[in-house]
């Protein structure tokens, strides 16, 4: 099935254009528009974006698979990237990314219809640990006990991180 | 006269709402040095942040005047590229920065790319940082608005363009020759250097990257002058410090300090002491990239030269008896990094933080070069056993001589990133590792 970019996407991808030499350079921005538009980054999105921009496919899809923020299957509606490094681990930030576990009824890297839960690296708020990012919102300080009300706080105000793109 | 406790430059705006705003920015003086970069030569800034002593916040330390001075004089067309991928774990400044400064950034921008005479220049955000893009977006639109940035700054004929870039989730961005491909659109994979950057950089042409805190620094330097920001630090070392500090103490946060403020202060006199009554046994000075200190070494000042050189910090072993070699019999003490500064108390669990420590430089690893790509995982997975009560022996003499066969192999430096804390822990904190062996033999 052939996709499109909404035109508002189309606007955005054309006037990014126009900041740079050539067009490769707008290829993140394009597939973080994609990955908004159509859920993830299915065959389909990558093809939508090589047509976009004049690159071929394998350029896409080599590009599309190296970063982490992009994901080629279907995910939850919002993305709760909880950090579990080095400052996070020695205030408890394995303990949260359990709770968050238990809460969602999630493993680390699954996903249902309204969350993806991944066991992010360093989100540099360190002097927060543990902490979490959700689209613009962080939460810091994190004790297990406040994952509920957190997981609750998402469900009214969702933050996903195409509002972002 | 050198910085005290209460010198506050890049981080003075912290707290203040109004001064996010153009408006609020301009009423507090900011913009103004834009102005008298606009009535001063490009060797004329140049030369003053030379004198100042800047050196790089992002990791390196390297001098920033000396940095631009490699621009070929005849370049056609030059960039600046502002490095805001912050992500070595303990680091927790830039984006601060950012959230609570955006102007002060921009305003260092332009007068930076006027005097590197860069027309279009780019902001690279780490992907993750999404409340802080937009905080960017929003500051950069204003500044067009307002004429700072466009074809005609401020009706002065020379043109400044500023393009805030996302990346999308990928610690080795932070390298700047991957920042720069992936800038380009390509997989973030460091370049073989020579040529640098200032050389041949982004899109071909002379490119200086530069980091969050040291652009933001540009300002004061030019309001006040290079010898008065050099007067502020310590030694070759010019202007304050942020250091992050996290972990084990009563009161973590970002601080802009003195440079020659020593570790044992920043820990008792800033951040409360460590917590729970506790003592410090170990100190990661700045980023998990840097060889620990231990409780013995903490009295040495926090400046990028002195944990090169004091000798009051151990140098890193290869084993015992056998020092590591930085290169020319250059010995490895350890590094100011990217000043983010973690704490671990005297219960830690030594071997399991080095193999979280390690987990990440797996994770992070490009692929491109088989000793990294290869000795990350490996080092991982050892370490792994061992952090985790399943150590067998020889794993020591095992995981240091994956890491001596990673260092200095690579094209980039995140290898040496992953081999020097695996040999400083373990030159340390010899006794934890082999205690966590023999309590599975037992």
């Amino acid at each position: 099935m052939s996709l499109e970019f909404s035109a508002e996407a189309q606007k955005k991808i054309a006037a990014l254009c126009d900041r740079y030499p050539t067009k490769k350079p707008v290829v993140l921005a394009a597939l973080h528009l994609a990955q908004k538009e159509h859920g993830h980054l299915s065959d389909d999105a990558m093809r939508l974006v090589a047509r976009t921009l004049d690159l071929p496919y394998a350029h896409v899809y080599g590009v599309a698979t190296f970063y982490t923020m992009f994901r080629l299957e279907p995910g939850g509606a919002q993305t709760i990237r909880m950090c579990t490094n080095i400052s996070c681990m020695l205030r408890g930030g394995y303990e949260v990314l359990d709770a968050f576990e238990k809460r969602l009824g999630l493993k680390k890297g699954e996903h249902n219809a309204k969350f993806t839960l991944v066991e992010e690296e360093c989100i540099a708020a360190c002097d927060k640990a543990p902490c979490a990012v959700v689209g613009t919102k962080y939460f810091y300080d994190i004790t297990p006990t406040q994952v509920s009300d957190i997981v609750a706080e998402l469900e009214r105000e969702p933050h996903p991180e195409g509002e972002v793109v | 006269m050198p910085a005290s406790v209460g010198t506050h430059l890049v981080t003075q705006r912290f707290g203040n709402e109004q001064a996010r705003t153009l408006a609020g920015y301009e009423a507090s003086g900011g913009y103004s040095m834009v102005r008298k970069a606009l009535s001063m030569t490009p060797e004329a800034i140049t030369n003053e942040v030379k004198a100042s002593n800047l050196r790089g916040r992002g990791g390196a330390g390297f001098a920033t005047g000396v940095k631009w001075g490699f621009v070929p004089k005849d370049a056609k067309e030059v960039h600046l590229v502002c490095n805001a991928d912050e992500s070595e774990p303990g680091t927790c400044k830039d984006r601060l920065l950012i959230y609570w400064d955006p102007h002060l950034l921009i305003e260092g921008m332009i007068i930076s790319a006027l005097a590197l005479k860069a027309k279009h220049n780019y902001i690279y955000i780490r992907g993750e940082m999404m409340r802080e893009y937009l905080v960017l977006q929003a500051a950069v639109k204003e500044a067009y608005t307002r004429g700072l940035l466009g074809d005609n700054v401020l009706g002065s004929g020379r043109a400044v363009h500023l393009t805030v870039h996302r990346g999308a989730g990928a610690y080795i961005c932070g390298e700047e020759t991957a920042l720069l491909n992936s800038l380009e659109g390509l997989r973030g994979q460091p370049r073989l250097k020579p040529p640098f950057p200032a050389i041949k950089g982004l899109f071909n042409n002379p490119t200086i990257v530069n980091n969050v805190e040291t652009l933001m620094n540009v300002p004061f330097i030019l309001d006040k002058g290079g010898a008065w920001f050099n007067e502020l630090g310590m030694g070759r070392s010019g202007g304050t410090r942020i250091v992050c500090v996290s972990g084990h103490v009563n009161k973590p946060g970002v601080f802009e300090l003195p440079m020659g403020i020593t570790f044992n202060q920043i820990i008792n006199d800033i951040c409360g002491g460590v917590w729970k009554g506790r003592k410090a046994k170990a100190v990661i000075p700045g980023g998990v990239s840097m060889p620990p200190l231990d409780a013995d070494e903490l009295d040495v000042p926090c400046e990028f030269d002195a944990l090169q050189t004091d000798e009051r910090i151990k140098p890193v072993m290869v084993r015992p008896g056998q020092q590591f070699d930085l290169g020319g019999g250059r010995m490895l003490r350890t590094m100011a990094g990217s000043g983010g500064i973690v704490v671990l108390d005297d219960q830690s669990d030594i071997p399991r933080a080095l193999w979280r420590i390690l987990k990440f430089f797996a994770h992070e690893s490009c692929g491109q070069c088989t000793p990294c790509r290869e000795g990350t995982g490996w080092l991982e997975k050892v370490a792994r056993r061992v952090g985790h009560g399943q150590g067998k022996e020889g794993d020591i003499d095992l995981m240091a001589s994956i890491a001596h066969g990673i260092a200095g192999n690579t094209i980039c430096a995140l290898g040496d990133a992953a081999a020097w804390p695996t040999l400083g822990f373990l030159t340390k904190f010899r006794a934890d590792f082999e205690a966590a062996i023999q309590r599975r033999a037992a």
